[in-house]
């Protein structure tokens, strides 16, 4: 059976089910009473487990088989949960993630398994040792079959079953169905499959499970394991449902002595060709709610009507149904672009969920307490921003826990709490997502940003001057800075916060930084919603027509030129009462043409915490734009995110104001003496 | 070995680019000048919905820059996965040379960094361009 076109399928949804294993021990570490959290675990591990051995990883299938038989026991209270099986599932998870990762990479899932599986089986005796203690005085001990058990597939207590079954005279079939291949419904005939033989006998086993039959998860065939009293007819009258056939039938047999199952391993049968070593393309998946999709197709019908609508028109030159049906045009893709930009939405919820693991690693590496709250979770982002968004996130928390939150000790010396704070909150805000870290540490010192800057030759000395303590703090972000004065495995290997900034740029997006010493520092990074169209307004200089984002523009104004005040060489403007620091897109751009324009226009952007007057001759309106880059060979220019294609057919660039001054400040034009 | 060639002018000069890094050749259409990039940038243009460089190859190989004109063409070129213009005066032919035909360039004088061979057709001289080099944005 080739199931590499499951592959994608597969990976993902492992992700997910060690997400929830993760978080589910997570929980369980913190309170371990609950043991409703063991049921959600359980579930992860099992349907791992089911899945690893359909696609032939059988190392995974393995791990996953010898935890689920773990969490069993200690769901049945026959272990006590203690730090010691946590800390151990916790390393299964990891070697399980280590797995997923290579097989993503198109390799085999080989990883010495050895120390762990031995670990899992200690406890799992120990707690083997203990029930016997326990139950000395009863009869019996359940036999152990710790070896064949992996062999066959069966657990412990299936195994039971099939020997108390065998013992009371009970036959178990082990019953191959196959479907057939035009079978649209599967998993109604998989139920009357169900429904029919569990009117003879009771099921103990199906291979998939059988929640992965109900939910379709298999290709054409699956088996079960029937207790039942009845012979082959009955069940084959039972089985005589249409588009069904039983494709093979025959008795389990155990021997008696050793208590194994002798009939061969089901899961080899399902061995997987990739192996060979083939290289799979991964692709990026998105999971649609059907009725966007459905939505989807609605609008493209609606727009097929239009187009032809518009070649009648064409043929009949009625104008005035032109308007109608471009009005009508414009509806469908306005409606069009939401569905799209919706169905491109994941919650950052995924995102999120990798750092409570991450948080108690390092709190316990770091011997420091932490509390970790999450907010927003469920805020929408494109899915190429939330794919990218999460390494900038990783290294903010764990500069946050390293350097930013002090060892308990400290913390009470300067009356805090011992358990410092760390939250991380997402929210919508118009057209961005803002993400917040903050946490109530020490705080950034400004002073050694101060020296550091200096001593980096980050920015002059007269520059650093005239800056505010905003302005300074924000220099972290600049490269080559870092104010880690001991490297540690955590945070600062000589990577600053530059490599943060610069990708959180990338996405088009800003962040900044705001502190109060003692009391902690907040990262504020604002993402806009999607990457691929954005609200822009058109501008005119001279010939050339610039693209300014809309989520930079604070207001236009019109400006006079004789308005227009030197102080200090800058040119600058009233407005409201407040200077604005102007500058000439004219100027910064190099754009050529001398005409003159009898009337100005700036454009008020804000830039960080500083607003600034850029000035263009004509505003030529507010406008959804399709962001194209300019390509590896143009990338990395200062003050340009990427260009758009206009409706005339020619480029227009779109500015990007995070970068547009930077050739400002390096010639001493400094646009912070405001 | 035979090689096909396609040949354009840039003033007076004869030069040839290798026909199979050749994605198709347009007549001039506008170009939107990218500020603060290097100076034989051209700019970027519209090709049919996707946004490509185009650069002046006059300013590339250090030559006077001269008016564009009726015969002015982009050529459009695509070096592994890199979509760029090339700025020529006039496309004139496809050539076929054999590599007997080619001579390495000796340095003489002028630039001769961006030339990977010349072309020798009757008593042509054609010059054939370099093009990883030339795309290369860092070798001035």
């Amino acid at each position: 059976m080739d199931v590499s076109r499951y592959l994608d399928l597969f990976l993902e949804e492992s992700m997910e089910h060690l997400q929830t294993l993760n978080l589910g021990l997570l929980s369980l570490e913190k309170d371990s009473n609950r043991l409703d959290l063991l049921d959600e675990i359980f579930r992860a591990a099992h349907t791992l487990k089911g899945m690893s051995a359909t696609m032939g990883y059988d190392p995974v299938a393995q791990l996953t088989h010898k935890m689920e038989s773990l969490l069993e026991k200690i769901k049945e209270r026959k272990i006590l949960l203690n730090q010691e099986i946590v800390n151990t599932l916790f390393q299964c998870v990891d070697a399980l993630e280590k797995m997923l990762l290579m097989i993503r990479e198109g390799e085999t899932p080989e990883l010495d398994l050895k120390n762990l599986l031995k670990k899992l089986n200690n406890l799992e005796k120990s707690q083997v040792i203990k029930e016997v203690e326990q139950e000395r005085n009863k009869q019996k001990s359940p036999p152990k079959f710790q070896q064949e058990e992996l062999e066959s597939g069966f657990n412990e207590y299936e195994i039971n079953v099939i020997h108390e079954a065998l013992s009371k005279g009970f036959n178990v079939w082990k019953i191959m169905i196959s479907l057939s291949p035009d079978c649209l419904m599967k998993s109604v005939r998989a139920f009357m499959v169900f429904r029919n033989l569990e009117s003879l006998g009771e099921i103990i086993k199906a291979v998939p499970p059988v929640q992965d039959i109900e939910d379709e998860k298999f290709d054409r065939e699956f088996t079960l394991f029937l207790v039942s009293k009845e012979e082959s007819t009955e069940i084959e009258q039972a089985l005589n449902i249409s588009e069904i056939a039983i494709k093979s039938m025959e008795k389990v047999k155990v021997k008696k002595s050793k208590g194994s199952v002798p009939h061969k391993p089901i899961k080899t049968k399902n061995k997987t060709q990739f192996a060979s070593g083939k290289k799979h393309q991964v692709y990026q998946t998105v999971r649609v709610d059907i009725g966007r999709l459905d939505k989807l197709m609605n609008l493209v019908g609606e727009l097929v009507i239009n187009k032809t609508r518009l070649e009648q028109i064409y043929l009949s030159n009625d104008w005035r149904g032109l308007h109608e049906t471009i009005e009508q045009i414009n509806h469908i893709t306005t409606d069009l672009q939401m569905v799209v930009q919706n169905v491109r939405m994941v919650s950052i919820e995924q995102v999120f969920n990798r750092f409570p693991r991450m948080v108690r690693d390092l709190t316990k590496e770091l011997g420091k307490e932490v509390d970790l709250i999450l907010e927003g979770k469920d805020t929408e982002l494109d899915r190429t921003v939330i794919d990218e968004i999460g390494d900038p996130l990783v290294h903010l928390i764990r500069n946050a826990i390293d350097h930013g939150l002090e060892p308990p000790k400290e913390r009470e010396v300067s009356h805090k709490s011992p358990t410092g704070m760390l939250k991380l909150s997402a929210k919508h805000e118009g057209n961005q997502v803002s993400i917040c870290v903050e946490d109530d540490g020490r705080g950034l010192d400004v002073e050694a940003i101060r020296c550091k800057v200096l001593e980096n030759k980050i920015v002059t000395k007269s520059q650093l001057e005239t800056m505010d303590e905003q302005a300074i703090v924000n220099l972290i972000f600049e490269s080559g800075f870092s104010t880690a004065k001991v490297v540690t495995n955590v945070s600062g290997r000589g990577v600053g916060l530059d490599v943060v900034k610069n990708k959180i740029v990338a996405l088009n997006g800003q962040v900044s930084v705001e502190t109060k010493k003692g009391q902690g520092t907040r990262f504020l990074i604002k993402l806009p919603l999607t990457l691929a169209i954005i609200q822009a307004l058109l501008v005119k200089v001279q010939e050339e027509i610039f693209a300014i984002p809309l989520v930079n523009i604070d207001e236009t104004t019109d400006l006079e030129p004789k308005k227009i005040k030197n102080i200090q060489g800058q040119p600058t403007m009233v407005l409201r009462g407040k200077v604005l620091p102007l500058v000439y897109i004219k100027k910064i751009l190099e754009v050529p043409g001398d005409k003159e324009a009898e009337e100005l226009n700036v454009v008020v952007v804000q830039k960080g915490k500083q607003k600034i007057g850029l000035v263009v001759e004509d505003l030529i309106g507010q406008q959804e734009i399709v962001i194209s880059s300019l390509g590896k060979l143009l990338s990395g220019l200062p003050g340009i995110v990427g260009a758009s294609i206009l409706g005339d057919g020619t480029v227009a660039l779109i500015l990007d104001i995070g970068t547009l001054f930077w050739e400002g400040i390096s010639c001493g034009e400094s646009i912070y003496s405001f | 070995m035979e090689n096909q060639f396609i040949a354009f002018k840039l003033g007076n000069e004869e030069y040839a680019v290798d026909i199979l890094a050749v994605k198709e050749i347009i007549r001039w259409i506008h170009i939107t000048r990218v500020p603060k990039a290097p100076s034989f940038v051209y700019g970027v243009i519209n090709l049919r919905g996707n946004v490509i460089p185009v650069l002046n190859t006059h300013l590339r190989l250090q030559l006077p820059d001269i008016e564009i004109a009726d015969k002015s063409r982009i050529i459009i070129f695509q070096v592994e996965e890199l979509v760029v213009g090339l700025t020529v005066d006039e496309v004139v032919e496809v050539i076929t040379l054999n590599d007997d035909m080619l001579e390495k360039p000796q340095m003489v004088e002028g630039n001769h960094r961006f030339i990977k061979n010349i072309g020798k057709i009757k008593n042509r001289l054609i010059m054939i361009l370099d093009l990883p080099k030339i795309f290369d944005l860092k070798l001035i």
